[in-house]
């Protein structure tokens, strides 16, 4: 059925469709209005058979997702930014028993500065968490990942988190292909847990683990995962035939057969890179990109397959290592160990920053002259930089980074 | 399921965790002698037989008497339960009523008609037994149960001697007394009455007795000069006694009767006294009144029927109707020491009970190798006296005179005349260490004060030979019963099963107690803190 | 014939875990042959551990009150590694541990799956030590409190963080001893005026039903865990657990050591319904504070010769008599 909604609202449309037994909510942007619309949706009857527990922090509401899961119910929460980093104990925990939760991440910066607005730094500082992470390149897509995430997430016995950018996605209006319930029946079949905890079989979940096999579990969690880079692409092909359209899988790649450059990113900013793609391929260039949906797990040799033909590669991406450079560009060096290619890192849409066509034009322009060092920074005012660093130069306590800044764009606009 | 490798555990898998072999000390399980055991002269097995009957088991308790003492119902009422003494419920709240659960068991025995079997066949031996008292009912049951056969020889018309002789029937009712006599008899134990023996000797020859115990009881009156002009009447105590149970003839005592002694048989006497209808009633005693022999509940009973207490006095002599008493101090030795104070005290009548003797020389001096001395005759620690087939037991040999005293020489001679007469030896159980109260757990047991008998009011005890001390009721000799501490034994209260946090106790079920599990004992010791009874023992481990 | 017995039927062990003479039915849960050892032998606890025993009465009641039909939700903590390293468990039940803060959000998940699929006949308990309830598990516990969840949470109340050798926790008595509150300067061990009440604070939360409870009195114990058990929502529990090791008693006086906390009126026994305190359990023979500080090591700054801290001792007594005065310790009727 198509509709023009909220990304959010769509996305917990499709959780119910899903039928999620235990939701736990906690408020946080923007995230939020996934949860409220899931709570409406419980009250209203139109999701039955849940119980929808509103909770006092992000990491009860994991907590209580890891007792709703191990009980065998099929248990879903959301967060995002720093309630991602609260609940980050929690996060380890469930990948650690191997419970299969889903959980959607709107995607936003982490303070301080305290910023509402949309990056990837807080699915990333979860990106070795043990869990699945599947990012989203549209509102539909967000919805088909959810579909698939509680697929994987119950076969392979490994949550996942569906990553989708804060805003541009979770509260954009866009047209949306709601899929029917028995579409979803078909696709999804009711939660059979790997183990569960029951009276009538009794086990102890969650023993302590010494150095004698604590590495023989580290090392299942991570076959669990090559295990899942195989039924990730086989999951989105049923989901492809039973829903017709492409959604999910490890990666989307755009016009990169023939491409010299292929420009790698997560999530929504892919649809301004093919923008750009685009214009560049009437200039003549053999430009192409490569959205990346599976992240965690990491498909090494996909990537290595498309990218190796390339020349040069750009790595868009909406975070940063501090004191290294971008988290996706290593990955995807990794991905080209032994190959020759530069990889360019172009840290780009901090904090909410617009990424906008023209600055990803003129950086791929740029760097395929090989007039960019790396790793670069979009759009980044280097007068004010300039200023705030003469000022701490000059006076050890030169006063708040961010207040200064903002006096001095302030003092700017009115020049 | 399949379970996640390592994080997920199958149940109860720690049991292959063998922590027994963290332990230092180990807990051991003890029966541990509590002191009623020790204090009990019959050796009876007190804290066993409250076990049983705590429950209910009265036949299975009665039956735990049984093994040690023959007279239960007597016992209960006449022993001064030197058990209750030495009670460690004492020094919680009050001892417990030992006394009485057992005179209850002894009259449930009766009522019920309840037999001893014999297990033991027939020995084909022949035991003399001469004195039909404590000691020598005793002797005759346990040689009995033993397989030999009895002849008991009695100088009076009815067996029991100083049971029937010495101790008033208000004390001792005689149906009671007779019952278990009986019994005794219908075990084929054969009663020779009327039949004093003079010569030992001849009687084994003639009658063919392997082996003599002798138990005659100390029915002489010991005698004192005292200067008189017979103006007042002068018996001995325990002629009165004797001669009230003969319903003899027995001279109107008048109206002031004072005794002089303070045993138990002053205060038998003198609680007589006020039966026989006595309207002053006064006992002379020379030291003071917590230094009397007599039991202070008996004292505190015949005060409570009028009788009066005139301590620290001697009697000097007996002129015009009056007795001279000259008043005493105590020294810092607590000797009573003449003050030279005379008291006179008007009476009709002065009954002397300064103790008792023995007849010793009446058939034993003359035997071959037996020792009298002093009036006592003179037994090894089998009660054997110098002549092997001659055993002696009771107020004749040097001992506290007690009936209670008595059924333990003749339950112990007939242990030592039993292995005489088969040959071999016997070994008396090894006496495990004394359950102390510091032993003991108290805070499981909560304070309940010792169920008092009903006493008869004082008007009816006063008039007549009524038993002065009634029954326990069922409800009450249960809740008696279960006032005991169980000291040093186990009994089943679960504390060490339920306190050990390593689970390393093992219940066996109903009678059969635990077992320490030594595979996951870790030795903390919480077992034997947390026994109510001081039952377990922490030992070190040797390695 | 005789007069009344005025006395109620105290007899040879009134308060034994069992005892012959009663029913079956009057007989602790500890008692019975078939008790279901939900801890079983093995586990990795000190010796003369009130946790563990602890654990083992207020779970094995919990499984008769429900004819086994119990879930547990462990904080880290002792209990958790002591009851299951790899490759062994020592529980007999199904059971959970996550994290160390979040047990009662775990369980609020756990009775929240129960109840989506149908399985009403099974309960929730969640349990950890005082560090894992009244610190860093308190966000949590106050959440499923406030929501009523239908989760019983116990907490075992050894009064520290044992498990990590022994440091100052919410729940550690003033003067104590600790890693965290050495003895030594002005003010040695744990300082006045400091820690939480957490029986009070469940109470606070107005849910159906909080006690406390001590390895000491067994059959309240197992009375307040069964009483718990066929409640609905939030449920409290606190029990008080003596720590050998942390408080420097000896392994056999751990029952012991709890009975005197009791008998001194530091930790009072009673229970609360919605908030008000309907029950308490006298005390049955009172004792001075000294005869439960002196016992264990933590205190014994206090009692050094010739320098006693009577100005302090007299601070924790006022504290037990304050608790005696609040709920009327003292009244005659029953006891422990």
């Amino acid at each position: 059925m198509l509709k023009q909604i909220e990304g959010s609202q769509a996305v917990a449309e499709t959780i119910g469709l899903c039928r999620p037994e235990v939701i736990c909510a906690y408020p946080i942007t923007p995230q939020t209005h996934i949860v409220e619309g899931l709570g409406a949706l419980v009250r209203k009857g139109t999701i039955t058979n849940c119980e929808y527990i509103n909770v006092e922090s992000e990491f009860a509401a994991l907590s209580v997702a890891i007792g709703a899961s191990a009980g065998g119910a099929r248990s879903y929460t959301a967060t995002a930014s720093q309630g991602l980093l609260f609940m980050a104990e929690a996060v380890y925990n469930a990948s650690g028993l191997g419970l299969p939760i889903v959980m959607t991440i709107g995607n936003r910066a982490i303070g301080a500065p305290i910023n509402i607005w949309n990056d990837h730094s807080d699915s990333m500082s979860m990106r070795d968490s043990g869990w699945i992470q599947l990012y989203a390149e549209t509102n539909q897509e967000a919805m088909d990942l959810h579909i698939q995430a509680f697929r994987i997430a119950e076969e392979v016995g490994c949550p996942v988190m569906v990553c989708m950018d804060g805003f541009i996605l979770t509260h954009a209006y866009e047209r949306v292909d709601l899929p029917r319930q028995e579409q979803v029946d078909a696709f999804l079949p009711p939660y059979e847990p790997m183990q569960v905890l029951d009276p009538s079989d009794p086990v102890s979940i969650g023993a302590m683990v010494g150095p004698e096999a604590f590495a023989e579990v580290r090392y299942l969690a991570h076959y669990k995962q090559m295990r899942a880079l195989e039924r990730i692409p086989e999951i989105s092909a049923e989901f492809r035939d039973r829903f017709g359209r492409d959604s999910g899988g490890l990666v989307h790649t755009y016009k990169t057969e023939d491409a010299d450059t292929i420009v790698v990113a997560l999530g929504s900013v892919n649809g301004t890179i093919k923008d750009v793609v685009d214009e560049m391929r009437l200039d003549g260039k053999t430009i192409g990109s490569l959205s990346i949906c599976s992240f965690r797990p990491f498909p090494l040799e996909r990537l290595r397959e498309v990218l190796s033909p390339a020349k040069q590669i750009i790595v868009i991406e909406k975070n940063l290592a501090v004191g290294m450079g971008g988290i996706l560009s290593a990955n995807i060096r990794m991905a080209l160990r032994g190959l020759v290619q530069p990889v360019t890192t172009c840290i780009a849409g901090l904090g909410g920053r617009p990424i906008t066509k023209k600055s990803l034009h003129e950086m791929f322009e740029k760097t395929m002259a090989d007039e960019i060092e790396d790793t670069h920074f979009l759009d980044l005012d280097w007068e004010i930089i300039r200023r705030e660093l003469d000022r701490e130069k000059a006076d050890r306590r030169s006063g708040p980074i961010a207040e200064n800044i903002l006096k001095d764009i302030g003092k700017r606009l009115e020049e | 399921m399949s379970k996640p490798f390592a994080i997920t555990l199958d149940t109860g898998s720690s049991l292959v965790n063998l922590t027994g072999s963290w332990r230092s000390k180990r807990p051991v399980f003890a029966d541990h002698m509590p002191p009623c055991n020790i204090a009990c002269p019959a050796g009876e097995n007190i804290q066993q037989w409250l076990y049983h009957a705590e429950e209910g088991n009265y036949h299975l308790a009665w039956q735990e008497i049984m093994k040690h003492n023959p007279l239960p119902a007597i016992m209960g009422r006449a022993c001064y339960h030197t058990c209750e003494g030495e009670c460690n419920r004492a020094k919680l709240d009050e001892t417990v009523g030992i006394h009485a659960v057992e005179r209850f068991l002894g009259d449930l025995a009766i009522d019920n008609n309840w037999r001893v079997k014999i297990t033991v066949p027939r020995s084909g031996k022949k035991v003399m037994v001469i004195g039909s008292g404590p000691g020598g009912l005793s002797a005759a049951y346990h040689l009995t149960l033993l397989g030999h056969a009895v002849t008991l020889f009695e100088a009076a018309p009815k067996a029991g001697g100083l049971m029937r002789y010495g101790i008033p029937r208000y004390r001792l009712p005689r149906k009671v007394l007779n019952a278990e006599v009986d019994r005794i008899e219908r075990m084929g134990v054969e009663f020779k009455l009327n039949t004093p023996v003079r010569d030992i000797v001849g009687v084994m020859e003639d009658e063919g007795f392997d082996v003599v115990f002798a138990a005659i009881g100390a029915q002489l009156p010991r005698q004192i000069d005292i200067p008189t002009d017979d103006s007042v009447h002068m018996y001995d105590a325990i002629h009165m006694l004797r001669s009230i149970e003969l319903e003899e003839e027995f001279p109107d005592i008048g109206d002031k009767v004072v005794i002089y002694g303070g045993g138990n048989v002053a205060v038998d006497a003198a609680r007589s006294a006020v039966r026989l209808g006595a309207k002053e009633v006064s006992i002379v005693y020379r030291r003071s009144r917590d230094k009397m022999p007599a039991h202070s509940f008996e004292i505190k009973e015949a005060v409570e029927e009028g009788v009066e207490l005139n301590c620290l006095r001697v009697v000097r002599k007996v002129e015009n109707g009056n007795i001279q008493v000259e008043q005493m101090v105590l020294t810092d030795t607590n000797k009573p020491f003449p003050t030279g104070q005379m008291e006179n005290i008007k009476a009709d009548t002065l009954i002397l009970a300064l103790g008792q003797l023995v007849d010793a020389d009446c058939c034993l001096s003359s035997v071959p190798g037996v020792g009298v001395l002093q009036g006592n005759v003179q037994v090894d620690k089998a009660m054997c006296t110098g002549n092997e087939k001659i055993f002696a037991g009771g107020d004749l040999v040097p001992c506290e005179r007690t009936i209670t005293v008595a059924v333990g020489h003749g339950k112990k001679a007939a242990h030592y005349i039993d292995a005489y007469l088969r040959e071999t030896e016997y070994q008396p159980k090894p006496k495990s260490p004394t359950a102390t109260y510091e032993k003991l757990n108290t805070w499981y047991f909560s304070d309940a004060p010792k169920t008092v008998q009903p006493i008869l009011n004082l008007i009816r005890r006063q008039s007549g030979f009524e038993e002065v001390l009634g029954n326990l009721d069922e409800d009450n000799a249960l809740f008696e019963a279960r006032r005991c501490l169980s000291c040093g034994n186990c009994f089943e209260c679960d504390n060490c099963y339920g306190a050990c946090p390593d689970n390393a106790i093992d219940k066996l079920g109903s009678g059969k107690r635990f077992k320490v599990n030594y595979d996951y004992c870790k030795g903390c010791g919480l077992c034997a803190t947390e026994c109510p009874c001081g039952a377990i023992d922490i030992v070190n481990e040797t390695i | 014939m005789g007069q009344e017995q005025k006395v109620k039927f105290y007899q040879k062990g009134t308060y034994t875990v069992g005892n012959r003479l009663l029913n079956v039915k009057e007989r602790s849960v500890q008692a019975s042959m078939d008790r279901s050892n939900s801890l079983t032998c093995g586990h990795r606890a000190c010796q003369g551990c009130g946790e563990a025993l602890g654990a083992r009465y207020a779970i094995d009641a919990a499984m008769r009150a429900s004819r086994n039909q119990v879930i547990a939700v462990n904080a880290t903590g002792c209990l958790e590694v002591f009851t299951t390293p790899y490759p062994e468990t020592s529980w007999q039940m199904p059971w959970l541990h996550s994290l160390f803060g979040n047990a009662a959000a775990v369980a609020t998940g756990v009775a929240a799956a129960m109840r989506v699929k149908g399985r009403t006949e099974v309960r929730t308990i969640a349990q950890g030590g005082d560090g894992g309830t009244t610190d860093i598990g308190f966000g949590c516990l106050s959440g499923m409190f406030e929501r009523n969840d239908d989760v019983l949470y116990i907490c075992y109340d050894n009064e520290g963080y044992m498990n990590t050798g022994v440091q100052r926790s919410s729940a550690t008595p003033p003067t104590a001893r600790t890693a965290t509150t050495p003895v030594v300067g002005p003010e040695p061990g744990n300082v006045f005026g400091t820690g939480k009440n957490m029986p009070m604070l469940a109470m606070a939360h107005k849910i159906p039903y909080v006690a406390t409870a001590n390895v000491a009195a067994l059959h309240d114990l197992e009375a307040k865990v069964t009483k718990a058990m066929h409640i609905k929502g939030a449920r409290y529990i606190h029990i008080f657990v003596p720590c050998p090791l942390g408080w420097g008693s000896k392994p056999e006086e751990t029952i012991h050591v709890a009975r005197l906390a009791i008998k001194c009126g530091i930790f009072p026994l009673f229970e609360a319904e919605y908030g008000k305190v309907t029950s308490t359990v006298p005390i049955r023979e009172q004792i001075p504070v000294d005869d439960y500080l002196k016992i264990q090591k933590r205190f014994s700054h206090l009692f050094k010769k010739g320098r006693e801290e009577r100005e302090k001792i007299a601070a924790i007594q006022a504290m037990a008599d304050e608790n005696i005065e609040y709920f009327n310790l003292l009244n005659k009727e029953g006891g422990s």
